[in-house]
């Protein structure tokens, strides 16, 4: 973790202490208004949700929630940073509730074996039938790039539900794998099939959406 | 020996669980020698930071997503945040 944080907080993408730095701190006890979180946060806790429930009416009920439930814990707060971090905390934990709730009424059906996934992608032998290209471009500006994050937005919407949950849980949300176990309902080893399956879909849908763009325009 | 299909495989897998011994060996051995699988695996790990980073972009101005709340949704939020009772 501290590895990746490092290697791309020169470019303009980390903004983690940005607004703190420049704020003064308000006076704890000022009373919230809770209509300005609305301006302030809703737009990205609903991008948040929506790329976890991929349903804009679910993930706009979400966003609600989770402010209402700011609002009944009543606490007020300082920096913009720490109160979208709080609002993300409430949010996350709501969604994954959700997620666990429906795994548990649609039950998941069974994933297919090791040996039988991703075989469209390799030869018989086990080798690349279609092999990874090479992605021109230094990864750090690549994360800079408008286009590059709107063929990323493009590219996880594309993917099978369940793989964009899973992806998302465990590579945005950063959950540790049991616990999106639990959230989805499915076996270590399941949940190794989906991640390699969504890392798989993901990578080829940006290789042929934006890397390989890349290589014609050079 | 693995094949790429294996290696891939546990290259994933090695994001998300600690592999045994044999594994990280036979993994490491692959790789040395498969270009193609050592691509996959800086491709993989390249997806991580991009995954953990997409919703910090997005939110920057320069790489803002034009999805937001739709303006219904934000004033019937708004209602709710100052009807609730609490």
């Amino acid at each position: 973790m501290a590895h990746v944080r490092r290697a791309y907080s020169k470019g303009t993408i980390t903004r983690e202490d940005e607004p703190m730095n420049k704020k003064p701190l308000e006076t704890p006890s000022h009373p919230p208004d809770p209509t300005t979180w609305v301006d302030q946060h809703g737009d990205f806790l609903f991008r948040y949700a929506l790329s976890r429930l991929g349903n804009r009416a679910v993930a706009e009920d979400f966003v609600q929630e989770t402010f209402l439930a700011a609002l009944r814990a009543g606490k007020s707060f300082s920096g913009r940073s720490t109160e979208r971090t709080w609002f993300v905390g409430i949010l996350k934990h709501k969604i994954v509730d959700h997620l666990r709730q429906q795994s548990r009424e649609r039950p998941v059906s069974a994933v297919n074996s090791t040996e039988e996934m991703g075989a469209d992608l390799f030869g018989k032998s086990g080798s690349w039938q279609v092999k990874p290209a090479h992605w021109p471009g230094d990864p750090e500006e690549v994360l800079e790039k408008k286009e590059f994050w709107e063929a990323f937005r493009h590219c996880l919407e594309d993917l099978p539900r369940r793989l964009r949950t899973v992806f998302s849980l465990r590579e945005m949300d950063e959950l540790p794998t049991d616990e999106v176990c639990e959230a989805m309902q499915v076996t270590p080893g399941n949940l190794g099939v989906l991640l390699y399956r969504a890392r798989m879909g993901l990578r080829r849908c940006l290789e042929i959406n934006w890397f390989d763009t890349q290589t014609e325009a050079s | 020996m693995l094949s790429c299909q294996e290696a891939s495989y546990l290259v994933s897998e090695s994001l998300d669980r600690k592999l045994r011994l044999w594994q990280r060996i036979k993994v490491r051995l692959h790789l040395l020698m498969c270009r193609l699988c050592s691509r996959f695996r800086k491709q993989t790990l390249f997806l991580r930071d991009a995954a953990r980073y997409y919703l910090m972009g997005a939110e920057e101005s320069e790489t803002a997503v034009d999805i937001g709340l739709s303006p219904e949704a934000r004033d019937r939020i708004k209602r709710s945040l100052q009807s609730d009772p609490s």
